[in-house]
C-alpha cells in the first residue's frame, strides 16, 4: 500500500517546540486519515531546527465506496413527506427507490452509493487545513502576503513543502495543494551551510538518505545519540567525565542538524568560583556541557560544544570563539559573586523595604519579619534552636538582591549557603538558605536538620495561610502562586520527619498576627492540605478514601497522626475482622438511616438495659461498653494498630447480633432500644474512623 | 578600509553591503534613545502598507550599563547597526548570512546558529518573533519579524536586523575589551582607539548617570514631555477627526524624549520597583496614541489622505 512523505521546511523552529511539533503533526495527520476512513499501518513524525517531516505507510489508495440504505415513508404516503425524503437522499424520482415489504406495510427504500475518493485527493483537502491549524505556542505571519489579514501563520516563516504519495515501485504522486503561494512538491534543501543546493525526493526512503548525504541528521534521536557519544569520547580520551544534563541534551539537539561536538577550555583561575555557578553561566548562556573530573567529581576547566558545521580548520576558530565568550561570561560570573562576597547578607535587607511581594501582602521585607516570627514558634515543635532558626529565616531570602541570584535566579538559596559559610554562620543556619526552599516537587529531597525544617515550614505556611486570607486560592489547573507545592511540601516535611505540629492552631495564630489582613478560613486551608494529603496518597496507591473517614471525625490537624491512622486503618480493613466489621458497621448505619428518616427522629442516647430481650443484645451492649474505652485509650496513646486490635473484638458480637436479633421488634420500646444500641455500634467505631466514609 | 582592520571599515562595509540592497542609507536621528528600534525610521516606517528599506547606525544610550569604563564590553553609550525592510523579504536570513561575509565573517570557518529570541519592548508597545543570532556561541545580531509596534499590527509584516557593532567588531578585530578596537584602521602613532574616543565619556557620563543626574529636572522634563506628546497629538488631527494627522512625527520625537529620561532616572536610582510599571505604562500610551496618528498620515498609508491626492 502507498505510503505518504511530508516535509514543512521553515526558517529555524525554536529547540523548545520541535518535539511537541513532530508530535502534533503525526497526531493531526493520523487522526484525519483515520476519520476519512483510511486506516494506515504506522507513522512517524522527526524535526530539526528546520524543518517538520513526517511518513505515515501503508495508506490505501481510496477510501471505501460509501453503501448507504435508507428507509423512506410508506407506499402512497403523504406527498411533502415523499418530496423530502426524495430531497434528502438526492434520487430523481421515486422510480429509483425500491420498495421493501416488512410487517408494517410496503415502504420505499433509497440505495446511494458514496463513492470512495483516492487519497490522494483526502490528502490535498486535509494537509493544508492542518498547516493553517497547527497549534504551535507562538506564531508569526511575514513577507508580502501579511498585508492580508487572511494570510497564513506559522511559528517562523514557511519555505517549501514536500508532499508525495505512493507505492515503493512507482514514482510517487504530489499532493497537490497551494498555501500562502508555496506549492506543495518534492523540492527540499539540504544543511544551511554544508549543503544548501535543492535535492528532488520521492518518498521517506530515500528523503532520510538524500539528507543524511546532505549533512541533515533527521532523526533528533540520532542527534541526541551523536552528541552524547562524541561528548563522551572527547571526555574519556582525557580522562574526564561528561556531566550529563538531558534537559541541555534535548535542547542542542534542537539547535543543529549535523552536530560536530568539540572541546574548549577556560582558564583554571575561575574553578574558585562555585561549580554551580559555573555550570549555570555555561549551561544557561552558552548551551555548553561541563565535565568533570571523575576523581574528585569536581567540575574541570573544559567545556563541551556542539556545532552546527564541519569548519574547513576542523573547528579551531569555532573553539576558539566559544572560549572567548565563556572567558567573558566567567570574567562576569567571577565578579558577580566576589562582589557579592563584599555585603553581608544581613546589609542586603533594607533593600527588600522596597520589594513588593505582592501588593495585599506588603513587601519582601514585611514577609521576612513573619517568617522569622513563624519560625521562632515552630522551632521548639520541630526540636530546632530558635535563635538559629531566628536567624536562618531572617538571612533565607537575602541573597535574592544578590548579582549572581539576578543574573542566574536558579541559584537561589544555594548562593545564599555559600555567601552565609563565607561570613562565617552556622552550619545549619547557611544550610536553611537553600533548603528552606524543599522540597520544590515530588521528586525533591526534604530537609531534615531542625533549623532547615523550621524555616521551610514558616516560609510555606506564610505563603498558604497569607493568600488564604486575601482569597487568592488556586482554582482548577490555576495555581500562579505555586499554592498547591507548598502544601505538598508542608505534608511532606511533617510526615517524612515524623513531627507532630498541630497544624490549624499554627495557621490561625499566624493569620492572626497578619495585622490589616481579612478573615481567613484556617478550616479552608485544612481542607486544602487534606485534599493534597489525599492525591498524595492516591499517587503511591494507598486508599485516599481513609483520609476522607479520619478527617471526617473532626478536630484532626496533625498529619502525622492522620497517616498513621489511615495506614493502620488501611491494614485493618485488610484483615478479615476488618471487613466484616465495617460490612456490620455499614449494615447499622443503613438500618439507622432508613428507620431514623422514616420516623423523622434520631436515635440517640443510651439503651436502656432492662429492655434487652435476648442474650446477643446483651452481648453486645457489653462488648461496645468494653470495646469503646479501650479503643479510645489506644487512640490516646496513639497506639492507632491497637485501637484496631480492639476494635475486631466487636465484630463476633455485631456478627450474632444481625444474625439472631430482628431490630424491627413489634414492641416499639424494644425497638427504639435497638436502633439505640445500633447507634453505638456506630458511635464506639468513630473512636478510630468514620467507618461511613470509607468506599466499597 | 578593511572591515577587520578598522570600527570605521566595519561599518563603512555594512552600510555598503546594505546600500547594494536598495536600503536608503539614513545618518542616526539627532535624538539620544536607548536602542535603533526607536528611530522613526523604524518605528513608524514599520507601520502602515507601504514598502520601506532603510539602514542606518544608531548611537544608542543605556544609562544604567555604564560602568565607569572598567568593564571590557559594557557601556552606556554604543552602537547599533539597524536595517528595516517592508514586507520583510523571503530571502532576509540569506541577505543576513551575507553581510556576514562582508565583514569579514566566513561561514566555512565559524557556526552561525539562530537561536530563538522573542522580542518585546514594553515601553513601544511592540513584538516580534525571530532569533539571537549566534556567531561561535556569541550573540551578534537580533533578527525579529515584526508583529506589532506601537500598538498597531503590522501589516505587511517588516524585518528588523540589528548587529551590536562593538560586539562584533571585537570579534573581527580579535580584541577582548572593547576600549582596544582599532577605531581608524592605522597603525602606531596615526592609530586612534575605541578607547581614545570613548573611554573619558565612558566616565564622565557613569558619573554623570548614577550620582550627578538632576533628579528633580528630570522628573520635571518626563512631565513636559509626555504633556507636549499628548498635546502635539491632539493638534494634529486635522479639523479635530481621527482620519488625518499632521504632526505626528514631533509628537513621537518627545515619546523618545520621556523613554530616554525615564532611563536617566532609573540609573539614577529614583523609582522605586512599582513605579517602573507604571513609567514604562506611560511611555508606551504615548508610543501607542503616535502609532494609531501615524496611521492616519500619508506615510502612515491613511485612506483618507490616498483618496485626496488621486
Amino acid at each position: 500500500m502507498p505510503d505518504l512523505l511530508l516535509e514543512l521546511f521553515s526558517e529555524e523552529i525554536p529547540a523548545r517546540m520541535q518535539a511537541k511539533a513532530a508530535e502534533d503533526l503525526r497526531r493531526m495527520v493520523t487522526d484525519r486519515l483515520v476519520a476519512e476512513g483510511l486506516v494506515y499501518e504506522g507513522a512517524k513524525a522527526f524535526a530539526t531546527p528546520r524543518r517538520l517531516a513526517l511518513t505515515v505507510h501503508g495508506i490505501p489508495a481510496r477510501q471505501s465506496d460509501l453503501k448507504q440504505e435508507r428507509k423512506g415513508p410508506r407506499v402512497g404516503g403523504a406527498e411533502a413527506a415523499i418530496a423530502g425524503f426524495l430531497k434528502a437522499t438526492g434520487l430523481a424520482s421515486l422510480d429509483e427507490a425500491k420498495i421493501q415489504r416488512d410487517p408494517k406495510g410496503d415502504f420505499y427504500i433509497a440505495l446511494t452509493e458514496k463513492a470512495g475518493k483516492p487519497t490522494v485527493d483526502v490528502l490535498a483537502e486535509i494537509l493544508p487545513m492542518i498547516v493553517r491549524t497547527f497549534p504551535w505556542p507562538k506564531q508569526m505571519r511575514w513577507g508580502a502576503a501579511s498585508a492580508k489579514s487572511t494570510s497564513l501563520t506559522w511559528v517562523r516563516p514557511l519555505h517549501s513543502i514536500v508532499a508525495t504519495f505512493g507505492i515503493d515501485t512507482e514514482e510517487p504522486e504530489v499532493v497537490p495543494f497551494e498555501l500562502n503561494g508555496i506549492r506543495s512538491g518534492q523540492t527540499t534543501f539540504g544543511h544551511r551551510f554544508l549543503a544548501p543546493a535543492a535535492i528532488d525526493v520521492r518518498r521517506f526512503e530515500d528523503y532520510e538518505a538524500k539528507l543524511q548525504a546532505a549533512k541533515v541528521v533527521l532523526d533528533p534521536q540520532r542527534r541526541k545519540d551523536i552528541i552524547l557519544a562524541e561528548a563522551k569520547t572527547l571526555c574519556e580520551a582525557q580522562n574526564l567525565a561528561l556531566v550529563e544534563d538531558q534537559v541541555l541534551l534535548d535542547e542542542v539537539s534542537g539547535l543543529v542538524e549535523w552536530p560536530v561536538v568539540l572541546m574548549g577550555s577556560f582558564d583554571a583561575e575561575f574553578l574558585s568560583i562555585p561549580g554551580e555557578v559555573i555550570r549555570a553561566t555555561i549551561r544557561n548562556n552558552q548551551k555548553c556541557f561541563v565535565v568533570s573530573d571523575p576523581r574528585t567529581g569536581k567540575l574541570t576547566n573544559k567545556f563541551i560544544l556542539t556545532a552546527n558545521i564541519e569548519a574547513s580548520d576542523g573547528g579551531l576558530a569555532i573553539v576558539a570563539g566559544n572560549e572567548r565568550v565563556i572567558r567573558a561570561r566567567l570574567s562576569d560570573a567571577k565578579f558577580f559573586y566576589e562582589t557579592d562576597l563584599k555585603t553581608k547578607l544581613e546589609d542586603r535587607l533594607p533593600k527588600f523595604d522596597n520589594i513588593v511581594f505582592h501588593e495585599k501582602l506588603g513587601t519582601q521585607a514585611e514577609r521576612i519579619a513573619r517568617i522569622v516570627r513563624l519560625a521562632a514558634e515552630i522551632a521548639p515543635l520541630v526540636g530546632a534552636d530558635v535563635e538559629k532558626t531566628k536567624r536562618a529565616a531572617l538571612l533565607a531570602k537575602a541573597d535574592l538582591v544578590t548579582e549572581t541570584v539576578g543574573e542566574f535566579p536558579e541559584l537561589q538559596g544555594l548562593m545564599g549557603k555559600y555567601y552565609a559559610l563565607a561570613q562565617g554562620e552556622d552550619a545549619s543556619v547557611a544550610a536553611a538558605s537553600e533548603d528552606h526552599y524543599k522540597p520544590q516537587g515530588p521528586a525533591d529531597r526534604v530537609p531534615t536538620d531542625p533549623v532547615s525544617i523550621a524555616v521551610a515550614l514558616a516560609d510555606k505556611l506564610d505563603t498558604l495561610v497569607g493568600f488564604w486570607a486575601i482569597d487568592e486560592k488556586p482554582t482548577g489547573s490555576k495555581d500562579p502562586f505555586a499554592l498547591r507545592r507548598a502544601a505538598l511540601g508542608v505534608i511532606r516535611l511533617i510526615v517524612e520527619n515524623g513531627l507532630r505540629l498541630k497544624l490549624k492552631s499554627v495557621a490561625d495564630t499566624h493569620a492572626a498576627k497578619m495585622a490589616g489582613y481579612h478573615d481567613s478560613k484556617p478550616t479552608d486551608l485544612l481542607m486544602f492540605f487534606a485534599d493534597r494529603l489525599k492525591g498524595q496518597l492516591r499517587e503511591q496507591g494507598a486508599r485516599h478514601d481513609l483520609v476522607d473517614a479520619v478527617f471526617s471525625l473532626g478536630g484532626q490537624d496533625d498529619l502525622l497522626m492522620v497517616v498513621r491512622r489511615v495506614e493502620a486503618l488501611a491494614k485493618f480493613l485488610d484483615t478479615d475482622d476488618g471487613k466484616t466489621l465495617r460490612a456490620g458497621v455499614k449494615r447499622a448505619s443503613n438500618i439507622l438511616g432508613i428507620e431514623e428518616k422514616k420516623d423523622k427522629r434520631v436515635y440517640d442516647g443510651a439503651p436502656e438495659p432492662s429492655l434487652y430481650r435476648l442474650d446477643e443484645e446483651k452481648a453486645l451492649a457489653k462488648a461496645i461498653a468494653e470495646v469503646g474505652p479501650e479503643a479510645s485509650a489506644a487512640v490516646a496513646k496513639e497506639d492507632f494498630a491497637g485501637a484496631m486490635t480492639v476494635m475486631a473484638k466487636l465484630r463476633p458480637a455485631v456478627d450474632a447480633f444481625f444474625d439472631k436479633v430482628k431490630v424491627n421488634d413489634d414492641d416499639a420500646a424494644v425497638r427504639e432500644n435497638r436502633l439505640k444500641l445500633l447507634n453505638e455500634i456506630r458511635a464506639a467505631t468513630r473512636a478510630v474512623a468514620d467507618f461511613s466514609k470509607i468506599q466499597d | 578600509m578593511r572591515p577587520e582592520r578598522s570600527f570605521q571599515g566595519f561599518i563603512l562595509a555594512l552600510q555598503r553591503f546594505w546600500a547594494d540592497q536598495g536600503c536608503v542609507l539614513l545618518q542616526p536621528y539627532d535624538m539620544e534613545m536607548g536602542a535603533g528600534t526607536f528611530h522613526p525610521a523604524t518605528t513608524l516606517r514599520a507601520l502602515g502598507p507601504k514598502p520601506w528599506k532603510a539602514a542606518y547606525v544608531q548611537p544608542s544610550r543605556r544609562p544604567k550599563d555604564g560602568r565607569y569604563g572598567e568593564n571590557p564590553n559594557r557601556l552606556q553609550h554604543y552602537y547599533q547597526f539597524q536595517v528595516i525592510i517592508k514586507p520583510s523579504p523571503p530571502d532576509l536570513q540569506d541577505l543576513y548570512l551575507r553581510s556576514l561575509k562582508a565583514i569579514g565573517i566566513d561561514t566555512a570557518l565559524h557556526d552561525v546558529r539562530f537561536v530563538e529570541d522573542d522580542w518585546e519592548s514594553p515601553t513601544l508597545g511592540a513584538w516580534g518573533l525571530g532569533w539571537e543570532c549566534w556567531c561561535d556561541g556569541m550573540e551578534v545580531s537580533q533578527f525579529t519579524y515584526f508583529q506589532q509596534v506601537a500598538g498597531v499590527e503590522c501589516s505587511p509584516v517588516a524585518g528588523e536586523l540589528t548587529y551590536g557593532l562593538e560586539r562584533l567588531a571585537m570579534y573581527v578585530q580579535g580584541v577582548d575589551n572593547v576600549y582596544d578596537l582599532n577605531f581608524n584602521g592605522r597603525e602606531g602613532a596615526e592609530k586612534v582607539t575605541y578607547g581614545d574616543v570613548f573611554l573619558q565619556a565612558e566616565k564622565e557620563y557613569s558619573r554623570h548617570n548614577f550620582e550627578h543626574s538632576d533628579a528633580d529636572m528630570l522628573f520635571e522634563q518626563f512631565k513636559m514631555a509626555e504633556g507636549a506628546c499628548k498635546k502635539y497629538l491632539d493638534a494634529g488631527w486635522r479639523d479635530g477627526k481621527k482620519q488625518a494627522h499632521l504632526m505626528a512625527q514631533p509628537a513621537y520625537d518627545q515619546c523618545i524624549k520621556a523613554s530616554h529620561v525615564f532611563n536617566l532616572l532609573d540609573a539614577r536610582g529614583v523609582i522605586s520597583v512599582t513605579e517602573r510599571q507604571s513609567y514604562i505604562g506611560r511611555v508606551r500610551d504615548l508610543a501607542k496614541a503616535c502609532g494609531e496618528a501615524w496611521m492616519a498620515t500619508e506615510a502612515g498609508g491613511a485612506s483618507a489622505l490616498r483618496v485626496e491626492s488621486n
